[in-house]
């Protein structure tokens, strides 16, 4: 293991406490049909139209399982450089509720599809953090209660009901709520990038339950020394937290309101409760003594599942670049870590990137699009994908900085026409005579009229020499902005015959 | 009129394609018949107006000569099989009115090759019972009644309206379901044939299910002929069943009679137990004769497991079962209780209306062995103990083909006899429930009449997908028994 990471503190009354988190997240399976039945998948359909027999618990329909989900979770599994295992069960978990018509839902429980794996998160800092993964599992999903349709009458829509999803279980391995948000990020990139979840926390296509424990300065090292649950804190799950946001919330508040029973002399119960983003509060749900008893057991109307080496490994011979490798890549053209990492994030933002970043300089292409693209998409509320300035014109903007064709300040100009007027780039550079001008008569002609305007100014910066920065700035106003800049101080400089440092 | 009711459903088919007989006219005389057999109670449903459509048009594909394995014949369906637009019971209450908009696999494969449905047959409700008395359609009367006495026997269980309506004459074959013994019981209570397929030949699709690993359909006829045919037919891979097995179906009755000779036939010494009455053992004894002057060799084997099958079976057939109910909430379909305060309220009073004594019994039995705490005290052993009980089979089955054995312990009994003692009722699948554990195929012929002139059957338990061997073994001792009898049709008059 590599060196225990830096200790992350609450401060509290009795001493420094450390929180530990640990998380299950529910994934939705990219696919067409359900897991178990052919059934559309597609969001926002009208209540109960994608629904069939199996789906609704009729008598004697039985399940049948969807290859495709299978495939996604083992390439969900591959990508979290986990072991996958050739042989899985699916069980039956059994409870009781309106939106479960079979009464069960087929989950896996001992044997699940996918072992160990890991995930790393960039943290702002540059820190690397690495997140055990303990196993990803499928089940079936449930269906919607409706209960603000009717005054004294619940309605069930099962649109949702027996679609796949991937429940992905991490080792108690995030100490920060700013962790546990990077690898809620992280882990929606990864799933992106492989296509097997399209990550739209909003549909609820990925939730996550949040396992709290706060334990005193030291314990979670020596869990780590131990692998023994007696140093943490007993844990609360919260959940169904559905932003990134409410994740950075809902911990914070855990960790002080765990801190602060135990402090005040009580003891922390192991229970389930509610995210109320309304209040910033998270409230009990359910102890462990009133938690269900799911009686799980095989499902008997389904044979273990049972993978062939070969297809697993086809499987894995068609993984995308996945954002750490991508990640190092970027950082071998020259980009730094953080850098490197926003850009990977996502996987439209990479791919725009690179396409931006082709035969200009990596660190030069990163800087616009971090500072100038970014920024305006910011600004206009807009994502990578409806970027109004495409990679490519961005790429001759870029270009032309670098062939000196235009200042940056001119770059900077021209990327405001094109991006609410259109166009492209290089002609617009031609028509409005926006190239920089390094013409060394025309700079000259600039010069000795500054000169001439200004005695006063020339003695001075003689003096000062420092003050050539504002003769810069008037001549570079004479010429409308176009002159080159390093031209203009260069001339300057034989001119006023000022020392080299300047 | 009622020798066209006592054909066997070889004989009517061949008459039915020699066009001596057409589909609407012996259709008709079957619904004339169950009309009459009301008092037996052997069906849930009667669908005489439908059947006779499906006989008009299997005649008029009979004119065009386009003739199905089963063109024309008409058969009885168990209520546990969901037929399309034909209300479906489970001989439960909790399923209300249910009609299913779909059919299930083996009833498909049936119409698909010119059956006609008669009706759908009582059984005990959700499969769960042994005399056809857990029924919320009241009980079955068994068409046979002992020598000089007017008691009503029980046709035995689950599958009693099956096996009394293939007894009594009221269809010339039946679909069954038999999850611990549930065809074969009943057939040899009745006189008649059952076979339980290997599981995985049939599909389960569209059954409703008791107890998932264990359930498999299956024939019940007049002869092991009939057996064949009806197997022929009902078995198939379903795309919709992940555990139907693609194994090839091959023409059961061409290979009916191939003989025995050199057919190694194991006696299970197991299964000379306790309680069996001498006249069973008797049979049994006859039957392994009667097999080696055809030539077969008998071997004695042993199943060491065999006292723990039915401790077995009741732990896994109600865990499953536990589960496999849930769904029948009052919710989405059948009934829903009246009045209840909140969601759990409805739960309770639905299904406590909803479900009879036995199936609530085995609901709770089966939450009980799956809770934490027991899971692993019962659930978890069982299935050890079913492995090891496949095992034996697996074992024995390399010192012979097929195992004899007897199929019940005793004759039909009285009705009532037994319904207050469940333990005792449960003994009824002594001798069937390990091949249902084991997932083998099994079936009963019937062999011979005890004293009170009441029918017995033998058992013959076959390797997996080796039916075509066990048909052939059936076959002998049909042929060496020759068992011509039928009860007497008391309720005609």
């Amino acid at each position: 293991m590599s060196a225990a990471p830096k200790s992350k503190t609450l401060k509290g009354e009795t001493g420094d406490w450390e929180i530990v988190i640990g998380m299950e997240v529910h994934a939705q399976v990219l696919s067409q049909s359900k897991l178990f039945s052919g059934a559309s998948t597609e969001f926002g359909a009208e209540p109960n139209n994608q629904v069939s027999f199996i789906d609704a618990g009729f008598p004697g329909m039985l399940p049948v399982i969807n290859e495709k989900c299978i495939e996604q979770a083992v390439r969900t599994g591959l990508g979290l450089k986990a072991q996958i295992n050739l042989r899985s069960l699916f069980d039956r978990k059994n409870y009781f509720y309106p939106d479960l018509p079979q009464g069960y839902q087929i989950s896996q429980f001992k044997d699940p599809i996918v072992g160990e794996g890991e995930v790393f998160i960039d943290l702002k800092d540059g820190e690397t953090v690495k997140v055990g993964i303990e196993r990803l599992h499928l089940e079936q999903d449930a269906g919607k209660s409706l209960h603000d349709q009717h005054p004294n009458s619940s309605f069930v829509d099962l649109n949702r009901s027996g679609i796949a999803l991937m429940e992905i279980v991490t080792k108690p391995h995030m100490r920060s709520s700013e962790e546990a948000a990077a690898f809620l990020k992280k882990l929606r990139a990864i799933v992106r990038y492989l296509g097997t979840c399209d990550g739209n926390m909003d549909e609820g296509s990925m939730r996550a339950d949040v396992n709290v424990s706060v334990c005193k300065v030291g314990g979670y090292e020596k869990f780590r020394e131990t692998g023994s649950f007696k140093n943490l804190g007993t844990r609360c799950e919260i959940k169904n937290v559905n932003s990134m946001r409410f994740i950075v919330q809902a911990v914070e508040y855990e960790a002080r309101r765990q801190i602060e029973v135990i402090e005040g002399g009580g003891t922390i119960r192991q229970e389930t409760r509610l995210y109320d983003s309304k209040v910033g509060e998270t409230r009990s749900m359910r102890s462990k003594e009133e938690a269900h008893d799911y009686r799980y057991f095989p499902d008997p109307d389904l044979l273990p599942l049972e993978l062939d080496a070969d297809w697993v490994e086809a499987i894995r011979k068609t993984l995308p670049e996945l954002p750490d490798e991508k990640k190092a890549r970027f950082m071998a053209l020259g980009l730094g870590a953080y850098d490197a990492s926003v850009l990977v994030a996502e996987r439209e933002l990479a791919d725009f990137y690179e396409e931006m970043a082709k035969g200009v300089d990596a660190k030069a292409a990163a800087n616009w699009l971090n500072n100038e693209i970014l920024g305006r998409l910011n600004r206009d509320g807009l994502s990578i994908t409806q970027v109004p300035v495409s990679a490519a014109a961005n790429n001759a903007i870029i270009t032309m900085v670098g062939d000196k064709t235009i200042s940056g300040k001119i770059a900077k100009d021209l990327l405001d026409i094109v991006w609410t007027e259109g166009g492209d780039p290089k002609q617009v550079v031609e028509q409005r005579g926006m190239k920089q001008v390094t013409d060394t008569g025309a700079i000259d002609a600039a010069i000795e009229a500054v000169i001439a305007a200004n005695p006063d100014k020339v003695e001075e910066v003689k003096a000062k020499p420092k003050l050539s920065a504002w003769f810069v700035g008037q001549v570079m106003k004479q010429t409308g902005g176009k002159a080159n800049p390093v031209a203009v101080n260069a001339a300057l400089k034989t001119r006023l015959n000022l020392p080299d440092e300047g | 009129m009622s020798d066209q009711i006592a054909m066997t459903l070889a004989e009517a088919r061949d008459a039915i394609r020699a066009k001596k007989i057409s589909s609407k006219e012996l259709t008709g005389a079957f619904v004339a018949a169950i009309e009459k057999a009301r008092p037996l109670n052997a069906f849930i449903t009667e669908a005489g107006e439908q059947a006779m459509l499906m006989a008009d048009a299997a005649d008029r594909r009979i004119a065009k000569g386009e003739v199905g394995a089963l063109e024309g014949l008409p058969l009885a369906i168990k209520d546990l099989f969901c037929t399309k637009g034909v209300r479906t019971t489970a001989a439960s209450k909790i399923l209300g009115n249910f009609v299913p908009p779909y059919e299930s696999t083996v009833t498909q494969n049936l119409w698909d090759a010119g059956a006609v449905m008669l009706g759908k047959t009582n059984l005990d409700e959700f499969a769960m019972g042994s005399s056809n008395e857990t029924s919320a359609f009241g009980p079955v009367f068994n068409p046979w009644r002992a020598n000089n006495s007017n008691a009503n026997l029980v046709p035995g269980g689950s599958s009693g309206g099956s096996s009394a309506a293939v007894a009594a004459d009221l269809c010339l074959a039946a679909t069954g379901t038999d999850t611990g013994g549930s065809i074969r019981q009943p057939a040899a209570v009745t006189g008649r044939v059952g076979l339980k397929p290997t599981y995985g030949r049939c599909s389960r699709f569209g059954i409703v299910a008791f107890a998932s690993s264990l359930d498999q359909a299956g024939p019940m006829t007049k002869t092991v002929r009939d057996a064949a045919i009806m197997l022929g037919t009902m078995a198939s891979v379903d795309a919709k069943d992940s555990t139907s097995m693609d194994v090839p179906v091959p023409d059961y009755e061409k290979l009916l009679e191939g003989g025995i000779k050199g057919l190694k036939v194991g006696i299970p010494k197991e299964y000379r137990i306790d309680g069996v009455s001498a006249e069973i053992n008797a049979l049994w004894s006859k039957g392994a004769e009667w097999m080696k002057a055809q030539g077969a060799e008998i071997v004695e084997v042993s199943l060491p497991h065999t006292k723990y099958a039915l401790p077995t079976y009741y732990i896994v057939a109600p865990a499953e079962c536990s589960s496999n109910l849930a769904r029948y909430d009052g919710v989405r379909f059948g009934h829903r209780a009246s009045g209840a305060r909140d969601i759990t309220d409805l739960y309770e009073k639905s299904r406590g209306e909803g479900f009879g004594a036995e199936v609530q019994r085995r609901i709770l039995i089966g939450t009980y062995v799956l809770s934490a705490g027991y899971y692993d005290a019962y659930y978890s052993r069982a299935q050890k103990l079913r492995t090891l009980i496949k095992r034996d089979f697996d074992q024995a089955f390399e010192k012979c083909d097929v195992l004899l054995t007897p199929t019940t312990p005793g004759p039909a009994f009285a009705v009532g006899a037994k319904t207050t003692d469940p333990l005792e009722m449960y003994l009824q699948d002594v001798f069937t429930v390990t091949v249902n554990l084991a997932g083998l195929p099994g079936i009963s012929v019937p062999a011979g009449l005890t004293e009170s002139c009441l029918p017995l059957g033998l058992q013959l338990i076959g390797k997996a997908f080796d039916e075509a061997t066990l048909l052939r073994a059936a076959y002998a001792i049909e042929t060496a028994a020759d068992f011509k009898h039928s009860p007497a049709k008391w309720w005609n008059v």
